[in-house]
């Protein structure tokens, strides 16, 4: 089966300092990842890299097993990717729905002169509405993002992800700064997406969460692949354990 | 009638050249504060082609290119360049304009190039075709809000990277907005020169930018309707009271000053937050 993902001996140096060395990460269709590791992992570097805000100094990003270096971010997310960040970035002009729709039209915001010969919402407002329903906010899908608190913009961000119709979703802490509830509900969400088929590589801190929905986590610590395998059996690795805890 | 024909014809263009602002600024999001020298590259090739004995309808087109033109270049900077910076570039180009057709005397130098020939249409059908042109750009400017390019212009002037992670190239779209944007200042600058039969470097510097900028603020940015009121009671203020005239920048930049601190939204959003009101207490 061709891999959705492919992270190929990727090293990214910020002058003097390896901030990822020699990373490798394959993404199979349908698999949910959880990449852990503690602050200063390069855990964002590289996600940043997959995305194509930073370009590497060595090694490869496959997508589908098209080679992404010439391609810039938004057209990496037009062949499959979205990203749900970390801060939260909802487009504060417009509504919750429209925030959606409009990822959701991506086939006629490719070029200016398409998007300028395209009228009607109807469809993406539609499909919005649908998104906004499975993360749990289409009760406040008239609400601009400035009223809503933390939890639901952080639903928005995935609901607008979703929109894009990805074959990989990258998600970025999704769950930092929400409450032990609020992140096991987004927690169960994301099960959810990826029990419907939804290849997603999920980067947390949250480990009770990570280990409780990943079947698999790849751990990487001062830039370097540490362990990538089954949760249970990475989580007891004692070099695992002591990058986590400092300490065996 | 003369005086009113004279009136109409000025604000008609000034609505023009406003709207064309409000494309790049208003719809986009990207801020310029060298506006007017896109309207003097196009008065300048109308003006030079008038005197060659082209008529104005044939030289628009051309005004709007080299303007056009001209708009990509600037537009090539706003992808490096953001906010307050993008603001400093496009004052750049103003003053650079300025400073480049003053030296060049084929432009006329400091002098201007002046004697152009009278509208063959007659000053009620010049009038009515500037009427025309800020009308179909007007149309236009609805059509694009209304349109899914309004609505990524709507993402791109909220959040570029956003805009980015939503699949939307940005460069293509700002570019666009700088190309359209700077070619209809272009016509209107072509429309200048036949209208004053006569252009100079001083009539598309730095306060001319700022006035222009101040008609959009004034209208509400990125409203259509609002610019349109703004530019066509700002452009004839100075006609009608000469202390405007005498103090315009004054004027224009205390106008400024007073709509970003108390209605940043511009007229068109005093008006929508008065409906509201009315409608509520009904």
């Amino acid at each position: 089966m061709q891999p959705i993902l492919q992270i190929r001996d990727v090293t990214v140096r910020f002058g003097g300092l390896t901030a990822v060395d020699n990373a490798n990460l394959t993404i199979q269709p349908g698999e949910l990842i959880g990449f852990v590791g503690p602050n200063g992992a390069g855990k964002t570097t590289l996600m940043r890299v997959v995305t194509g805000i930073i370009s590497p100094q060595e090694g490869v990003v496959l997508l589908d097993g098209d080679d992404l270096a010439k391609n810039s971010a938004n057209q990496r997310i037009r062949k499959g990717l979205a990203l749900a960040q970390q801060i939260v970035q909802p487009l504060r002009a417009m509504t919750i729905l429209d925030n959606v729709a409009l990822a959701a039209g991506s086939a006629k915001t490719l070029n200016p002169f398409k998007a300028l010969r395209s009228f009607n919402r109807d469809n993406e407002l539609k499909i919005a509405l649908k998104l906004l329903d499975r993360v749990g906010l289409k009760d406040v899908a008239d609400s601009e993002p400035s009223m809503l608190p933390l939890g639901y913009l952080k639903r928005l961000e995935v609901a607008r992800a979703l929109a894009l119709r990805p074959k990989l979703l990258l998600l970025d802490e999704p769950l930092a700064g929400l409450n032990q509830s609020e992140a096991r509900s987004l927690a169960d969400l994301i099960k959810n997406l990826n029990d419907d088929g939804l290849a997603i590589l999920l980067i947390e801190h949250n480990l009770r969460e990570v280990t409780r929905i990943c079947p698999q986590i790849y751990v990487q610590d001062r830039g370097k692949p540490l362990a990538f395998g089954k949760t249970k059996s990475v989580i007891s690795q004692p070099d695992v354990i002591n990058a986590y805890l400092g300490g065996s | 009638m003369t005086y009113e024909i004279t009136l109409i014809t000025t604000m008609a263009i000034s609505v023009l050249f406003a709207l064309s602002l409000n494309f790049i600024t208003g719809f986009c999001g990207q801020i310029s504060l060298g506006h007017a020298a896109f309207m003097g590259v196009g008065a300048y090739t109308s003006a030079m082609m008038m005197k060659a004995g082209i008529p104005l309808i044939i030289t628009l087109p051309f005004a709007a290119i080299l303007a056009g033109a001209l708009g990509f270049l600037v537009g090539l900077t706003s992808l490096r360049v953001r906010h307050d910076f993008l603001a400093i570039t496009t004052m750049g180009v103003v003053f650079l304009f300025v400073g480049i057709v003053r030296q060049q005397d084929f432009l006329g130098g400091e002098i201007g190039i002046s004697g152009i020939q009278g509208s063959p249409f007659g000053r009620v059908g010049f009038m009515t075709l500037c009427i025309f042109l800020a009308s179909l750009f007007a149309f236009f400017s609805l059509i694009v809000k209304k349109s899914w390019m309004g609505f990524v212009y709507d993402s791109i002037a909220d959040n570029e990277d956003i805009s980015r992670v939503l699949g939307i190239d940005v460069t293509q779209y700002k570019l666009t907005a700088f190309v359209i944007g700077t070619a209809a200042a272009g016509v209107a600058g072509g429309l200048y020169a036949q209208h004053f039969r006569f252009v100079g470097p001083d009539s598309f510097g730095f306060v001319e930018s700022v006035s222009v900028l101040a008609m959009v603020i004034v209208g509400g940015i990125g409203s259509v309707w609002g610019v349109i009121v703004a530019s066509a009671l700002l452009s004839v203020l100075p006609l009608l009271i000469q202390f405007v005239d005498d103090y315009k920048i004054l004027v224009y930049s205390a106008l400024l000053f007073f709509m970003m601190r108390f209605a940043p939204d511009g007229l068109a959003g005093i008006t929508t937050r008065i409906i509201k009101k009315l409608r509520e207490q009904n």
